[in-house]
């Protein structure tokens, strides 16, 4: 079990995921820089952490996405690495075409920092962590979480038996079916791909829900899945 | 160029030196300070320096009476933060400022550079920040102004401290016309530092090399420190736009990494934000305190716009930028780790040991100050002072219905979600508490089972009527909120906030406002360790409330055991410390202050922190502002639960006893039998009001009786703050169609 946690310049959940893989879920945790072209040797799974990455120029993760280290993760996870990009890593996850889709500013036009509510999906791969149809509470704290993607990949990744399903999808939603959150489409806060259901992408947090102290423990799975690699 | 264009007559001077905001008698002192009439870069520098916002000349004179004293005082004030022990070779970093008239003319940028600039005062000491904390003041929530003002100050600290990665968990925000011309907007940081690494703002060591550090230098904010020195008149917001800086979190965030890094390896001497009056405030302040000199070579600072002058240089306000002392031989280290953040690093001077500052632009010499007159002898005025009689306190004791409905739509108490959210509140995973849940914060202290506790206060209505009692009580209800969370007073930073000190009675109020808060604090010993004052907060020569806030930090010295605000369904409620009497000091009718005695409030204080932190109460509410009801209210909103309370008290009226302040006290909810309860709080007197449960909150008091639906209260309120935001200022009651 040895985790890797990406830094780009302004990431600023990188500290919080090493803690959390390291001393919570108890794997050997390690600090990957942005410039790094390969992962250290022995990796079992990279973290994607949330922040600012690069400032959010032109689109937030977008710039993320043509970083050296970002090739060597593609080429991790096209092996069946075990990759979780949280909220500025899911954002890259998309950008980098890792998985599909893009996180448009909130429907609201404002920053959103609460809990939330949301349901398990597929028990798959790296979500295989929790049952599906399982509900679990996680906070968010973003300005760009509107998941957007266009119809046919929309009505694929609903089919529910593709190569990219829905992870985690907000409870609580609009009469068409957006999230109330933040607008995203059909309610989709998290999805899973890759080879071999090895990829997450979410915006959650779940390393701020990983220990008691801080008030709910929901997040603790999917973090020790990652730091575990995929099943 | 050379130094015999920049010379000119003592007339043209004058002009000049009137231009930049030195009065004559100044003009005269500088000639004195100088030996000689200044040039203009130099008299832009010595203007800068003496302005009220960094010599503090009307204030200096009564600051000295704080208590800045204590056993666990490491850093007091006159550096960028304060910092007090908290045990096992930590310290915490922490200051509060005010960042009023920029947020004033330009809200989401002058919000937002106010948190940039906090934050880098905390980080430039060696602390990695942990929490920050705002106190908003904005004018009548149906004033025109308020719903922008509201809306951008609120996203310009949103988008600041969410891209840095500090945790914003407190916020108190409130409305009143006194603040219709001048809102407030002070800003909180706090770090957590190994006392073995803390750094400094000197320039010791002569010929160690300086290093200019961070975002470019641009023509943004010449002046600022000047402008935020004045008052204002109306529309004048516009004029003054071009003196408001742009911030760049992104940027400081590489800052802070690179800064830590230089931390963690011996190179460094001494550090210094460049904040208000940029690069000359920061190299002034450091060769003071060293008693050296600096050579500075202006013509190497990294601009990002072309043809600055020396003078723009040395004024520009550009955010993100900070001054190094490296050690010599490191230099090539330090330029690497900030080249590995994609940061300039460049060396721009060197520490010399004649006291003097000399500027150069090209090899040419364009001024020389000397480094300690122009900090430290900066004028001092004892400004006349001169108390204007407060009115007579009028009752207004009737109307319990009319009240409760009143204080149920009360825009200042009210539920803060709308603004909360804005703010990412759990980066760092240390956030126990945020203030939306709790009358304080708490934030766990990274690699202990301590925790800070962080609340801001202040008492504008109260200080309008008594000044130096409305300053005590800041500090009293600062106290009462740390020990609600369990947590011992430990140290206070202070933002005094008020008007024009040329006008005596304004002054006045400034003389008592300080001396109150020193007061206090002496009273409960508790040092203030930083902080900073602004004046000039009037338009149209109408001043704001005298408004000294307070930032309390408790310490939580052992997390186990400790209840952080968690009332149970059928727990018993209790009133501790005496029931309110009158609507003195409450906030129905025109302000109004009643006296607390200090050792009421440090008694409490000492027993509601031993039960919290003991864990024989589950919660604990401060009573400060809306009296009993807004304790009950709170609790009901934050657990969810009701509450079924009764008090009376002989010889007062139903709405004193629901909405008064008179005197000091803290709502509890507690499984504790009531023996146990009055053994707990002993030598306070107790009260038993009822019981927490069901989905109802009641409150009979002396024979009126308040009750709803907890539901409904937190429907009432809940989108109070977001119907402002959104220009609608009119508040709508419970019941009432919305």
């Amino acid at each position: 079990m040895k985790a890797a946690v990406v830094t780009f310049p302004g990431s600023n959940c990188d500290r919080d995921c090493l803690h959390v893989a390291g001393n919570v879920v108890g794997a050997e945790a390690v600090s990957v820089w942005h410039q790094d072209s390969e992962l250290p040797a022995g990796v079992t799974g990279v973290i994607l952490p949330g922040g600012f990455s690069y400032g959010d120029a032109l689109r937030a993760g977008s710039i993320a996405a043509h970083s050296p280290v970002m090739a060597a993760v593609k080429r991790f996870a096209d092996k069946g690495g075990a990759v979780l990009g949280i909220c500025n890593g899911f954002q890259m996850l998309c950008e980098s075409q890792l998985l599909p889709g893009a996180l448009a500013p909130n429907r609201d036009g404002h920053f959103i920092c609460k809990d939330v509510l949301m349901t398990v999906e597929p028990s798959v791969g790296l979500t295989g962590a929790y049952d599906a149809g399982q509900t679990v509470t996680m906070p968010v704290a973003h300005g760009e979480g509107r998941f957007v993607v266009d119809d046919d990949t929309l009505k694929n990744i609903e089919a529910g038996d593709g190569p990219v399903r829905v992870a985690f999808r907000y409870q609580q939603r609009e009469t068409d079916g957006t999230a109330s959150l933040n607008g995203s489409t059909a309610g989709i806060a998290g999805l899973v791909g890759g080879p071999s259901f090895n990829v997450v992408g979410l915006m959650p947090h779940p390393e701020r829900c990983a220990e008691d102290r801080l008030g709910g423990t929901d997040g603790l799975a999917l973090m020790a899945a990652l730091a575990g690699g995929a099943k | 160029m050379t130094i015999a264009m920049l010379q000119d007559t003592d007339d043209t001077q004058l002009e000049h030196a009137l231009e930049v905001g030195l009065s004559e008698d100044e003009f005269e002192r500088a000639k004195e300070v100088m030996g000689k009439v200044p040039n203009k870069v130099e008299l832009g520098v010595i203007s800068a320096m003496w302005s009220e916002h960094c010599s503090y000349k009307s204030s200096r004179l009564h600051l000295a009476k704080l208590p800045s004293e204590g056993d666990n005082v490491i850093v007091g004030p006159g550096e960028n933060a304060g910092i007090l022990d908290v045990g096992d070779g930590f310290g915490v970093c922490f200051k509060v400022e005010s960042h009023n008239h920029p947020s004033y003319i330009e809200p989401v940028q002058g919000a937002a550079t106010g948190v940039g600039g906090i934050l880098r005062d905390v980080f430039t000491m060696g602390a990695r920040p942990i929490a920050a904390g705002n106190l908003l003041r904005f004018g009548a929530a149906d004033h025109k102004k308020t719903p922008h003002l509201l809306r951008g100050v609120v996203q310009g600290i949103s988008d600041y401290g969410n891209c840095f990665g500090v945790p914003t968990v407190y916020s108190d925000v409130d409305f009143d016309s006194a603040y219709n011309g001048n809102i407030l907007v002070n800003a909180f940081a706090l770090g957590v530092v190994k006392n073995d690494q803390i750094f400094l703002g000197r320039a010791d060591g002569i010929g160690n090399p300086i290093f200019y550090v961070g975002a470019k230098t641009g023509r943004d904010g010449i002046h600022g420190a000047t402008m935020a020195s004045d008052s204002f008149s109306e529309d004048d917001d516009q004029a003054k736009r071009p003196t408001v800086q742009v911030g760049d979190p992104f940027k400081e965030k590489l800052l802070l990494e690179a800064c830590q890094a230089c931390f963690a390896e011996d190179v460094l001497i001494g550090i210094q934000d460049m904040g208000a009056a940029g690069l000359t405030s920061s190299i002034f302040e450091m060769a003071s305190r060293s008693g050296s000199g600096v050579k500075l070579h202006l013509d190497l600072v990294p601009t990002r716009e072309t043809g600055m002058t020396a003078y723009e240089k040395m004024l520009s306000e550009s955010q993100e930028r900070m001054v190094l002392v490296a050690k010599q031989g490191a230099e090539a280290r330090v330029q690497e780790l900030f080249h590995r953040w994609g940061l300039d690093c460049v060396q721009v001077g060197e520490v010399t040991d004649d006291g003097m500052v000399r500027l150069f632009d090209d090899g040419v010499e364009v001024g020389v100050l000397p480094a300690r007159p122009l900090a430290d002898e900066a004028p001092k005025y004892d400004r006349p002072h001169e108390r204007a009689e407060a009115p007579a306190f009028v009752a207004d004791d009737g109307g319990f219905d009319g009240h409760a409905k009143q204080a149920l739509v009360d825009a200042g108490r009210t539920n803060l979600d709308w603004v909360y959210e804005q703010y990412d509140r759990h980066v760092g995973v240390m956030t126990l508490v945020d203030g939306a849940q709790a009358p304080a914060a708490v934030v766990q202290i990274p690699s202990t089972n301590k925790a800070v506790t962080v609340a801001l206060v202040c008492q504008g209505r109260k200080c309008s009527a008594d000044a130096h009692e409305g300053g005590a009580q800041a500090v009293y209800e600062g106290a009462l909120r740390a020990a609600c969370m369990g947590a011992k007073p430990l140290g206070v930073s202070d933002c005094l906030n008020f008007g024009n000190p040329q006008v005596p009675t304004v002054m006045q109020t400034l003389v008592d406002g300080i001396e109150g808060l020193g007061h206090a604090c002496r009273e409960l010993g508790i040092p203030v360790v930083s902080g900073n004052v602004s004046l000039y907060n009037e338009t149209d020569g109408v001043s704001i409330h005298p408004t000294p806030t307070v930032a309390m930090v408790g310490l939580v010295d052992n997390l186990n055991g400790t209840h952080l605000h968690q009332p149970q369904d059928g727990e018993a409620v209790w009133l501790v410390g005496a029931p309110a009497t009158t609507l003195e000091g409450s906030r129905i009718g025109a302000p109004s202050c009643a006296t607390w005695a200090p050792a009421d409030v440090a008694a409490l204080v000492d027993k509601t922190q031993q039960a919290v932190h003991g864990g024989q109460v589950s919660s604990a509410n401060v009573t400060c502002h809306a009296g009993l009801w807004q304790a009950l209210v709170e609790t009901a909103v934050r657990s969810g639960l009701g509450v079924d309370a009764q008090l009376d008290v002989d010889g007062a009226s139903a709405s004193a006893v629901a909405f008064g302040a008179n005197a000091p006290s803290v709502v509890v909810t507690t499984s504790l039998n009531d023996d146990d309860v009055r053994k707990a709080f002993a030598g306070l007197p107790v009260v038993k009001l009822g019981t927490v449960g069901g989905d109802s909150l009641q409150l009979r008091a002396n024979g009126e009786t308040w009750s709803s639906s907890v539901a409904d209260v937190i429907a009432a309120r809940g989108r109070r703050i977001q119907g402002i935001a959104e220009g609608d200022g009119h508040a709508v009651g419970l019941g009432e169609s919305v």
